[in-house]
Order: structure tokens, then C-alpha cells, then sequence
């Protein structure tokens, strides 16, 4: 594994709500063609650690690191330097911070546990959307229409990508309009257009019946093959992340507590403890 | 400057920056709950202005003070069930439209009700009565609108703080969905919010009004705004913040005005808005409010 | 069957042009009969071009700014003091004079009306970029408040020397020909249109949609407000310079909020998120205003006089239309649709079958 190069790290991630620590120095390590799954009992943190990433929240401690550069970076500075309850105070002393928009750019990709598709829109036109960050011509050019050339490609790649979902059926449908299952798939369809290196994916299988959540599962490999990917995913179907996971992180409270092979994780104590509740004797 | 002259100009400031006081809080607790700018707020409290003018014209002054403040809680909670209700789930745009809508609604209203020129506000008499502090000379209302502020604001505070409707709305405030599904009655909340902040207007009103002497259509259109700015100042959502916010508007503007700019006083407010939210967006008092993603 | 061929359309698309052209013709030719119906005309096409740009903004990012009035006024300020013919200039400055920089320069309409723009664009960089950068929430009450200051800074003494303070404005020389304002507005409007079907426009449709969604696809939420808000201010500052030519004479109390308000009507009348439904729109409202003028003229029929008809109850009508249409007709008259002939043909179409449900002929008794 170690001959992977490594796409994404994070290292001593915090992040501080007020007095409620949502992550708790969260360090992991995604490698170039792995699928990784980020696991845990609802309110865990993992979704709060994946807005992390994509720029949604700067962290309140720690850095992310993206292809060896660093992505994001923040200490606890003003009033946080105070209530900050987590560890590693004064390990990280730069302040970098990125945009979401910035942070797509540089090839992160991701869909959202509670499907946020542009809902009034046409499904061909969330899919054309994702394509407008690489057009080059300004607003004036792109008004005269001087970059037809740009438009009809970006018309034609974001049509191959429906075809390829099977959405093609629906070109002209409103977003809202379509099943549940479809709007998933519309997603990653979405989130696959900006061209990422990285594709997060936050419980893409929510409120799929086991039929879905098994095509999704192969299609999510088959995706990550064809458009040579790196994936890291939020899931709870355990079925599905045991399937296609490289490796698993386990996640509770905002702390790591497992990490390692399908295998591994299901059966440690903690993990199997975290996710049936314990009664501890002590309490 | 003469010192005497510094202390009579900080002694306006304070009463105008009172009433911006007063108005403020009715925007900061409607936006607090709705998160709505009620830019008919503005207009109620014109609104009330004409209210004193019918109703002195037909009892003494003790009497027509309790008929506008109820007169005019009832038009704020009039509003609020016929123009903002309805569109609770519709997309905020909606209901800021329609604000827009009623506060156009009530200028064409008084406009052609009262016609557009200004109308003189009643005198009454105990309140203009003036003052001599050594050097200084004031009417009584610029002694107590900074004292009325206070209390009301403290009591405010010890209601929302204490009562049960107090509770209620701040639980309002921080989550819409889940206070209505622990069983608190939404509507009566909010009706309640924009009880007291109509209430709040109307005393506002009348302290405002007694010092400019004049009424007409659009003398709310101006002074709301600067509110809603003053509340922004204290950080929106905050009573304390929105009081504080009042007094920085009405002292700055009278500094303006004493060194001769009164052009700009107006703009000083929107200049200061723009300088809030280039360095504290959050504003004196408010809290960061994360976005759940 | 609901659907028309091409040539169909095209045909139809320039019997229409054709026929707007021909009317535009028949009235120039006749302008001393119809000056007033040519005026109401010229009215309609300049508040369209400022409500589509309030549109664009509104409509289609999902910004709301209330500034209109504001920057209508810095268009129509610079168009009026850069096209008053020079020798007339003393007669309007009687009172304080010119500013010397001022007195001699003199641009053409076109020039001044793009200046305008372009000042009305700058200035609404400087208020946009502080407060689109945070909630766009402020925005309206920032630029609703600007554009008090806006009137109050025209009006103010220290300026009389170049906006002529509270005195306002005069002989700002007319239009040369009546196709002018139609050619300009059509410009305008057309190049709003390409904007917003381009990749751009598309961008601003996902930010009103979902802002955070529409980040995470890699767009420049500051970049992309601050860009469709500039440009929406350029366009109402033309606007407003063409209105300062149409009016001939203008001053501060022209462009009180009432205007944003009145603009605001056209665009939520027409349809939040439809170009054609300002446009519409604004034909429709300021006819409307016009017609309904008996409204505020005291109405006596048969020597009886009817209440409510006196100056006020007209705009009184138009706050409750206003009212009406947010609360139980959101979506305005063309919802976010555009015009098509399609729609227009399938209009007809249930038009007609209603009506003939409704009167029991021959026909309706045929279908049953």
C-alpha cells in the first residue's frame, strides 16, 4: 500500500462548534485508486470531517493535505484559543483557508447526504452547470456567443456522462421530478462532470432498497475504474461498504477509534461496541 | 466647542438614538424568528404617528397614549396574519416581497388617507415641557426617551428570559421546525413577536415624533431603514445589541449634524452598515450562525 | 398537435417584427395624433430594460436589491449633464452656475447613456462587494438605503454645481427619432438574454437554486454575484438615462423608493425568473397607470359622487395588486416561462375549450 501515492491526508483535524467538539483530531490517509469509507454512528462527525474537506468549514485545528499540497490549514485563533478543548494546540501555526469552488477546482468532488440537486433545473442542465467552471471565455465572449465552440463540448461531455447513467431518458425533465433513486445517481452524474480526481460521496446508498444498493455498489466500482478515480465515502450500509471498501476508518464521538481492512474492522471490539451501545459497569 | 453645547448635542443624540433604539428591537426580534426584514416595520411606526393624530383630537392625551399603542399592535398583528402567514412556506422571497408589498401598501395608504403633506403632531404638553440643567435646557421627552429605552429594553429581557413566551421564542429563534414540533404553538409566537415590537414602535413613535413635530407618508421609510441597520450593528438578533445599535446611530448622526454635514447624516448609517459587515459581519452582539450542510 | 413546426414559427416570429415595426412606423408618421400613446410606448420599453436587469438579479441568482431608483438616477444625472446643450447651460445653472470641468464637456446620447452605465456598474462594485461577499440578505436593505443617500447627496448644496442641488434638471434634448428608445431597449434586453442563456446565466440559475450545492460544482459564489449585480446595475443606470432624455426635465424626487417599488410590481407581475414576463409586464403596469388615472380624479355619475375616487386611489390599487399577486398568485403572469408560440398556441387551445364548455352549442354537446 505504501507504494500508493497518497491523495489525501488529513492530520489532527479538529472542528469546534461553540463548546461542542464535532471532530476530535481525526488524522487519515487516502491512497490514489482506493475506495475508503468513513464510518460511524449518526453524529459521529463524518459528514461535518467531509465539509472539512471540501472547504464548507475551515477546521478549527489541523491541516488537509490534497497531491502533497496543502489544502486547508487553521489554529484556534481569537475567541476559539481559548475554549479550544481538543489536542495538538500549537502544532499547526498557518492559516490557510479555500473555498469550496477553489477546492472542486483542484479536483474534489462530492454529493450530499440530503440530495442537493439544482431542483427547478433541467437534469441536463445540473449536469451542464458542473462543466461552467472550465469554461474559459469570459461573460461578454460567452454572450455573443464567441465560445460555441466550448459550448457545444461541454453540451457533448455532459450528454455522454447522462447516457452513461441512463439518464439520458430524462434529459429534459425537472431535477425534482425524478425518483428517488435517479436523483442519487443525477449526483455523482453532477459531481462527476467537474472532471475530479477524488470523488467524496456522503451515504450515496440512503434510502436505497438492497436491489438499488447493489447496483449502486457495482456501479460506483465501475465509475472508479473508467474514470480512474479515488474514492472516499460516508455510508452505513454495511453490506455495500464491506463489498468495495479498500479500507475502512471508524468514526464515534469525532474520534477515531478503528481503522484497517473490511475484515479487520468487523471484528474489533470497539467498533462492534460503538455501533450496539455498551453499558459500562462503572456508570 | 463649548463644553455646554458638547453635552446639549450628546443629550439629543442620546434621545434620537432612543427611539432608532426602540424600532430597532422590533426588527431584530422579527428577523431573530422569521428571518424576515419586515420592511413594513418602518410604516407601522409612521403609522402610529397618524394614530396620535386622530387620537387626540378626541380624548386627553392619557387616553389617546393607551389607544395608539394598542392601535398599533393590532395593525402589526394584522399583518402579520394576512401578508407574512400565508407564505411561511414559501421561499423567503415570497416574504420579502410581500413586505415590500405592505410597506408600499401603507405608504399609498397614508398617502391617500392623509394626502402627502406633512401634518403637525400634537403637542402634548407635559412632555415638552422644558428643563434647565445649569447650563443646559430640554424638553422632558429628550430627558426620558434614553430612561424609557432602558427600562423597556430590561424589561424586555427579564420577559424573554423569564416567561414562558419568552422561552418559547427563543426557541423559535434557534430552530423553526423543531420548537413547532415540541409542541410550541408557532403562530401565537409569532404574533406575540410582533405584539411587542409594534408596541415598542408605537412608543417609539411617540417619542420621535413629539421632538420632529411633523407626520406625513413616508417619515417612516428613512427611520426604518436606519433600524434595521441599527439592529444589524448590535448583531441582528440581539436585543441588547439592537438597543446599543439605536444609541450609535442617533449619537453619530447628531455629531454629523453639529459639525454641520447633515447632508450625510443619513448616509453616515449606511456607510457604518457597510463598515460592520467589512470587519465584525456578525455585528456587536451576534452570534455565528453555521449553515447546516 | 401542440406543437407547431419551425417554419411555422418563423413565419410567425416575423409577422410579429414586421408588424411591431409597422406600428412603430404608422405612429412615428402620425406623431402629433398620437404623441400620447407613443409616450406611454417609450415609458413601457424603458422601465422594461430596468426590469429585466432587476429580473436577471432577482429572478435568476436569487438576489434581491432594491437600489434600482438609486441607480437609475446616477444614469440619468450623467446623461442629463453631459447632453444639455452647452448654450443652454447657463439657463439651468442660473442659480450657482456650472462647475467649471463640466461646463464645456458634452458627450453624444449613445456615449453618455454607456457612461452612465458604466458609473451607475461602479458604484453598485462598491456597495456589492462588502455585502455580497456576507448573507446576501443585507443587500436589499444596503442598496434600498443607498439609494435614499443617492437622492439625498444629488439634492445636497455642496453639489449644486453639478447636479444643480434641489432645483434638478432641464432642457435635456429629446430623442432624435421615436425608433431610439425601442432600438436601445431591444439592444439591452437582447444582450441580457445571451447572458442568461449562456453558461454564465446558467451559472447564476444554480446559485439561486442551491448556493451551497452551487459552490461545490466549482463556482465562484462572490465572483459570479458581484459579476450579475454589476451588470444589472449597468443596465438600470441606461436605463435611467434614458428616462432622463424621455422626462426632458428631471430632479432628485424623480427617483424616490416608489420607483423601485413600481419596478418591482412589473417583475413579480410578469414572473420572477421570465424575461418576457417583464417585459410584459412593464407594457401592461404602465398602460395600466395610465388608464386607471380615473381612478384619482373624483367620479361623479348621474350628479352623485362616488367615495373613494380622489387623488391616491390609484396607487392605493396598485400596493393591493402587488399584495394579490405574492400572496395567491406567486407565479405572476408567465410563471419562470419565456413566451413561445407553443405556449401561446396551447393557451388558445384551452381558452377555447373551456369557453366551449361553458356555452352548451353544438359542439360542446358533440364531445359528450
Amino acid at each position: 500500500m505504501s507504494d500508493k501515492r497518497s491523495v489525501l491526508r488529513l492530520d489532527d483535524i479538529t472542528m469546534q462548534f461553540g463548546g461542542v467538539v464535532a471532530v476530535n483530531n481525526l488524522s487519515l490517509e487516502v491512497n490514489e485508486n482506493e475506495i475508503v469509507s468513513l464510518i460511524g454512528p449518526n453524529g459521529a462527525g463524518k459528514t461535518t470531517a467531509f465539509n472539512v474537506i471540501t472547504g464548507v468549514y475551515a477546521p478549527t485545528n489541523g491541516a488537509v493535505t490534497y497531491y502533497g499540497e496543502t489544502l486547508v490549514s487553521n489554529f484556534p485563533q481569537s475567541k476559539m484559543k481559548k475554549m479550544y478543548a481538543g489536542e495538538n494546540l500549537g502544532k499547526y501555526t498557518e492559516a490557510i483557508r479555500r473555498t469550496p469552488d477553489k477546492i472542486t477546482k483542484m479536483g474534489i468532488a462530492r454529493t450530499f447526504q440530503n440530495i442537493r440537486l439544482f431542483k427547478e433545473l433541467t437534469v441536463f442542465e445540473n449536469v451542464l452547470i458542473a462543466k461552467h467552471m472550465n469554461t474559459r471565455a469570459g461573460i461578454l465572449s460567452a454572450a455573443c456567443r464567441l465560445n460555441y465552440k466550448e459550448e457545444k463540448s461541454m453540451r457533448e461531455e455532459s450528454m455522454e456522462l447522462l447516457d452513461i447513467f441512463g439518464l439520458s431518458g430524462f434529459k429534459d425533465e425537472i431535477a425534482s421530478s425524478l425518483p428517488y433513486g435517479q436523483q442519487r445517481r443525477l449526483e455523482i452524474a453532477r459531481a462527476l462532470a467537474t472532471q475530479p480526481k477524488l470523488l467524496l460521496l456522503d451515504e450515496p446508498a440512503a434510502g436505497m432498497n438492497p436491489q438499488e444498493t447493489n447496483e449502486l455498489t457495482e456501479f460506483i466500482c465501475q465509475i472508479k475504474d473508467d474514470y480512474n478515480l479515488t474514492v472516499f465515502m460516508i455510508e452505513h450500509h454495511m453490506n455495500l461498504v464491506m463489498e468495495i471498501s479498500d479500507r475502512i476508518y471508524v468514526l464515534d464521538f469525532g474520534k477515531l477509534i478503528a481503522t484497517g481492512t473490511p475484515s479487520e474492522v468487523q471484528s474489533n471490539q470497539r467498533v462492534i461496541d460503538a455501533y450496539l451501545g455498551v453499558t459500562e459497569d462503572g456508570e | 466647542m463649548d463644553i455646554s453645547v458638547f453635552l446639549q448635542h450628546c443629550l439629543t443624540g442620546i434621545s434620537l438614538g432612543g427611539a432608532y433604539a426602540l424600532i430597532a428591537i422590533g426588527y431584530t426580534m422579527v428577523y431573530g424568528i422569521l428571518r424576515l426584514i419586515n420592511f413594513a416595520h418602518g410604516d407601522i411606526f409612521m403609522m402610529a404617528g397618524y394614530f396620535m393624530i386622530f387620537a387626540i383630537a378626541s380624548f386627553p392625551w392619557y387616553i389617546a397614549i393607551p389607544i395608539v399603542l394598542i392601535a398599533t399592535i393590532i395593525l402589526g398583528v394584522l399583518i402579520e396574519r394576512v401578508a407574512y402567514k400565508p407564505l411561511r412556506n414559501a421561499p423567503r422571497m415570497s416574504i420579502m416581497i410581500s413586505a415590500i408589498g405592505v410597506s408600499y401598501l401603507l405608504q399609498n395608504l397614508a398617502t391617500y388617507l392623509f394626502t402627502a403633506l406633512p401634518r403637525g403632531y400634537p403637542t402634548i404638553p407635559l412632555l415638552k415641557k422644558i428643563f434647565e440643567i445649569g447650563p443646559l435646557s430640554a424638553s422632558l421627552v429628550t430627558l426620558i426617551t434614553p430612561v424609557i429605552t432602558l427600562v423597556l429594553v430590561y424589561v424586555l429581557i427579564l420577559l424573554i428570559n423569564h416567561s414562558k413566551a419568552g422561552m418559547a421564542m427563543r426557541a423559535v429563534s434557534k430552530d423553526f421546525e423543531t420548537a413547532q414540533l415540541m409542541g410550541i404553538r408557532i403562530n401565537q409566537i409569532i404574533s406575540i413577536t410582533f405584539a411587542v415590537g409594534s408596541l415598542l414602535a408605537a412608543v417609539g413613535s411617540i417619542l420621535y415624533f413629539t421632538d420632529r413635530m411633523t407626520v406625513f407618508p413616508f417619515s417612516g421609510a428613512l427611520p426604518g431603514l436606519k433600524c434595521f441597520v441599527a439592529a444589524v450593528l448590535g448583531g441582528i438578533g440581539s436585543i441588547p445589541g439592537a438597543m446599543l445599535g439605536g444609541f450609535v446611530l442617533g449619537l453619530g448622526e447628531t455629531a454629523l449634524v453639529a459639525m454641520g454635514y447633515s447632508t450625510f447624516s443619513d448616509a453616515f448609517t449606511f456607510v457604518l452598515l457597510i463598515l460592520m459587515l467589512l470587519i465584525k459581519p456578525t455585528g456587536l452582539f451576534g452570534e455565528k450562525v453555521t449553515d447546516k450542510v | 398537435m401542440m406543437k407547431m413546426n419551425k417554419r411555422t414559427k418563423l413565419i410567425l416570429t416575423i409577422a410579429l417584427a414586421v408588424a411591431v415595426m409597422l406600428l412603430l412606423a404608422y405612429l412615428d408618421a402620425n406623431r402629433a395624433q398620437y404623441s400620447y400613446g407613443i409616450a406611454i410606448l417609450q415609458r413601457s420599453a424603458i422601465y422594461a430594460i430596468v426590469a429585466v436587469a432587476m429580473n436577471m438579479l432577482t429572478g435568476f441568482t436569487g438576489l434581491f436589491s432594491l437600489g434600482q431608483a438609486g441607480f437609475m438616477a446616477i444614469g440619468a444625472y450623467t446623461v442629463a449633464i453631459l447632453t444639455i446643450p452647452v448654450e443652454d447651460r447657463p439657463s439651468v445653472y442660473y442659480i450657482n452656475g456650472i462647475a467649471d470641468a463640466l461646463a464645456n464637456a458634452s458627450l453624444p446620447l449613445w456615449a453618455a447613456l454607456i457612461l452612465g452605465g458604466l458609473l451607475a456598474a461602479f458604484v453598485g462594485g462598491l456597495i456589492g462587494i462588502p455585502v455580497l461577499r456576507l448573507k446576501s440578505d443585507y443587500l436589499a436593505i444596503a442598496t434600498l438605503g443607498f439609494s435614499e443617500i443617492i437622492r439625498a447627496v444629488i439634492a445636497a448644496p455642496q453639489l449644486d454645481r453639478i447636479t444643480n442641488g434641489s432645483y434638478g434638471l432641464k432642457s435635456i434634448p429629446n430623442f432624435g427619432s421615436i425608433y431610439d428608445v425601442f432600438i436601445i431597449a431591444f439592444l439591452c434586453i437582447l444582450v441580457m438574454i445571451l447572458i442568461i442563456n449562456s453558461s454564465y446565466g446558467r451559472a447564476f440559475k444554480a446559485i439561486r437554486e442551491d448556493e451551497v450545492a452551487a459552490e461545490a460544482m466549482g463556482i465562484n459564489l462572490f465572483k459570479h454575484k458581484g459579476m450579475v449585480f454589476i451588470i444589472s446595475c449597468f443596465f438600470t443606470g441606461v436605463s435611467g438615462g434614458l428616462l432622463a432624455v424621455f422626462m426632458r426635465s428631471i430632479d432628485s424626487k424623480t427617483f424616490q423608493v416608489m420607483l423601485t417599488y413600481d419596478i418591482l410590481l412589473i417583475v413579480v407581475l410578469g414572473g420572477l425568473g421570465s424575461i418576457t414576463g417583464s417585459i410584459i409586464g412593464s407594457f401592461l403596469i404602465t398602460a395600466a397607470r395610465e388608464w386607471l388615472r380615473f381612478f384619482d380624479n373624483p367620479l361623479i355619475i348621474a350628479g352623485f359622487q362616488i367615495p373613494l375616487f380622489r387623488s391616491g386611489f390609484r396607487m392605493v390599487i396598485f400596493s393591493l395588486v402587488l399584495m394579490a399577486i405574492v400572496l395567491y398568485y406567486r407565479k405572476g403572469i408567465m410563471g419562470s416561462k419565456e413566451f413561445s408560440w407553443d405556449g401561446l398556441y396551447r393557451f388558445i387551445h384551452r381558452l377555447l375549450s373551456r369557453v366551449r364548455r361553458k356555452t352548451p352549442g353544438k359542439e360542446a354537446n358533440h364531445h359528450e
